[in-house]
């Protein structure tokens, strides 16, 4: 082989162009096997909007509602539940939310267009599971708060506004999705015109 | 065999070629495709050393196993229908109305379990007795790949079914890889193929679940196998079976015949055939594992909830989590890590440095002695330890989360990275006990 009449120039720039040309090719069909993973046509368009009627709903109760596959809350909290929230807001990570986790009309304190009704996707920020209410039983994971969330999955604990306390795995608050009051007792959930 | 090919094939070894129709089928085949050469390599001359113990039973009930998984899970896919509409309603048919369907689910079922059993003796195996020190290091990387490859076969198995569990699993494991930064939630949204776990996400699974992995895993197993047989087992005393070409006095040498490509290089001591010695005793080990297994499967298949847990006998809702959610058992003890850490991205990468960390074991380990038999004591109490931590890691992974089960998972998480640490440091000058020259009983 070593004393072959070999021209071994010419071989190694063939060796070099058809490698790279053969990665080339490669890499670009990789692109249809990786991109084949991606949302559907049909996924990306199962998003509408939902509404909501709330009218029966109770003070004190919860309501859950499909929207993109995922729960929503929507709760009617009582005028206790409200007042209990400044208390432990020194345990809270996030409790002005400032994180980017709703928009503008339900940044303040109770995380809602409307004080007592609050609606909320109901997906721990940790891993995705959805949190237990503990109405009136939420004292035995944060002393003096009777109401919150408590995630059965890795133990995050959330304020009625669903604001995340303080040494637990989740970080951010539960996400309030875009929202709107057609009209006293109805709510479209999945739309909403952001006021700046 | 007067044709042109036999004269075209020079060097063949033909002595053994005569007698009936068997040898001359044989001596066909062999002309085309080395089977005999195969078999006395690997099988009927291969040299193990002849002081296996049980622990030494594991490699072989691991294909045993893998052999179940792969039949019974052909036979499961004939009446599976892989959709979020189907899925759930199809595993019930199979339970109810496919006739022996309720045996081939909860072989598999069981099986999975096995698996791991087996996986995880057999790497105690490999931790005692030093088997992924010098020079098994790639045979024992190309172990932690198939252990990972198996994880990920679990886990994707395990959403198949569509129960509660299934769903609020997969919906956890998925979440973890939204914990990295920067590039996380496009993963997840990649991985999962919807914005929640769904039909799409249901049906990839299944394919990677019965095609992709199972494909991967058995060419994993195969590596790991050549790797095996080119360094040699190691055995109970962590002392070479193949010693230097000249050292072995004759009188000393095992009065079997070991094919020429071991003995060639090396002189062989201690050792005995792989067939029929150990083939023979590897069928006791599985007549054994096989009245457990069976035990399992026709008495308490669903193991009180550790093999197939309750919620997974309610379809999947996205709308609630279970009030309690564990994995399944043999993956409590990584959870218990993830748990142990009230911090999204630390307990991930917790979680994932338990199982990196395990595969760095070969250069962790800076001792020159395998065997426990032979090293110190401190040796034999840090791995007692890390079998407490790991066993009580499973238990804390598998209860409800509360106060005392999370300072009990956090002090275990430093003590499972603590006996790492350890090791590396007092292997370094460790004292040992003399090793033997030859193999003991």
């Amino acid at each position: 082989m070593s004393n072959a009449p070999v021209d071994n120039s010419r071989r190694r720039f063939l060796t070099i162009a058809t490698s790279v040309v053969g990665g080339v090719g490669a890499v670009g069909a990789a692109v249809p096997f990786i991109a084949s993973w991606n949302p559907s046509e049909r996924a990306k368009s199962a998003g509408a909007p939902v509404e909501v009627d709330i009218s029966k709903l109770e003070p004190g109760q919860l309501i859950r509602v499909e929207w993109r596959g995922k729960p929503v809350w929507v709760i009617y909290r009582t005028p206790k539940m409200l007042e209990q929230m400044k208390q432990h807001e020194g345990q809270l990570r996030d409790p002005n939310s400032d994180e980017a986790q709703q928009l503008n009309s339900a940044k303040n304190t109770y995380r809602s267009q409307r004080e007592e009704i609050f609606v909320a996707v109901g997906i721990c920020t940790h891993l995705g599971c959805s949190p237990t209410f503990m109405n009136g039983g939420f004292g035995e994971k944060v002393e003096g708060t009777a109401d919150g969330f408590f995630c059965p999955c890795h133990g995050s604990k959330f304020d009625m506004a669903g604001r995340v306390f303080q040494n637990v795995p989740a970080p951010l608050n539960l996400e309030i999705p875009p929202y709107t009051f057609l009209d006293d007792t109805t709510i479209l959930v999945g739309e909403e015109e952001e006021v700046a | 065999m007067t044709d042109k090919y036999e004269e075209q094939s020079a060097g063949v070894d033909t002595t053994a070629k005569s007698g009936g129709i068997v040898s001359s089928v044989v001596n066909w085949i062999d002309d085309r495709i080395p089977m005999t050469r195969v078999w006395n390599m690997h099988i009927a001359q291969y040299p193990a050393p002849k002081n296996f113990n049980f622990w030494y039973l594991f490699g072989s009930l691991a294909i045993l196993v893998l052999v179940n998984q792969i039949v019974t899970g052909i036979w499961l896919t004939m009446n599976f229908v892989p959709s979020a509409e189907g899925a759930f309603a199809s595993v019930e048919y199979i339970m109810r109305d496919v006739e022996y369907g309720w045996l081939l689910r909860y072989l598999h079922s069981t099986g999975a379990s096995a698996f791991f059993v087996v996986v995880y003796l057999h790497m105690f195996r490999g931790m005692i007795y030093g088997s992924y020190q010098k020079p098994r290091e790639l045979l024992w990387l190309f172990g932690m790949l198939i252990f990972l490859a198996l994880m990920a076969e679990a886990f994707m198995g395990y959403l198949l079914p569509w129960g509660q569990m299934s769903f609020w699993g997969a919906q956890v494991i998925i979440s973890l890889f939204g914990a990295i930064p920067v590039i996380g939630e496009d993963l997840t949204l990649w991985i999962r193929g919807d914005y929640v776990i769904s039909g799409a996400t249901l049906n990839r699974f299944f394919a990677l679940h019965v095609i992709a992995l199972p494909l991967v895993l058995v060419i994993l197993v195969f590596l790991h196998i050549v790797a095996l047989h080119e360094v040699g087992s190691n055995n109970p005393d962590g002392i070479e079976v193949k010693r230097k070409k000249g050292s072995v006095a004759d009188e000393d040498k095992p009065k079997f015949k070991f094919h020429e490509y071991y003995t060639n290089k090396k002189d062989v001591i201690d050792a005995i055939p792989f067939h029929p010695y150990y083939t023979v005793k590897d069928v006791l080990g599985v007549a054994g594992f096989l009245i457990l297994f069976c035990w399992v499967v026709f008495f308490m298949p669903e193991m009180n909830g550790f093999f197939l847990e309750a919620p997974n006998f309610e379809a999947a809702n996205p709308l609630k989590t279970p009030e309690h959610i564990f994995p399944v058992w043999y993956f409590t003890p990584f959870y218990a890590i993830l748990r142990a850490i009230p911090d999204k991205l630390a307990g991930v990468v917790a979680m994932g440095a338990s199982i990196v960390v395990l595969a760095l074991l070969p250069w962790l380990d800076r001792g020159k002695v395998r065997s426990i038999r032979y090293r110190s004591i401190w040796h034999k109490l840090n791995i007692a330890q890390f079998v407490v931590t790991f066993l009580i890691l499973g238990w804390a992974g598998a209860t409800p989360q509360t106060v005392f089960s999370t300072i009990l998972s956090q002090i275990c998480t430093v003590t499972y990275f603590m006996f790492f640490v350890l090791l590396y440091v007092y292997s370094k000058n460790e004292v040992t006990k003399p090793l033997p020259t030859r193999l003991t009983k």
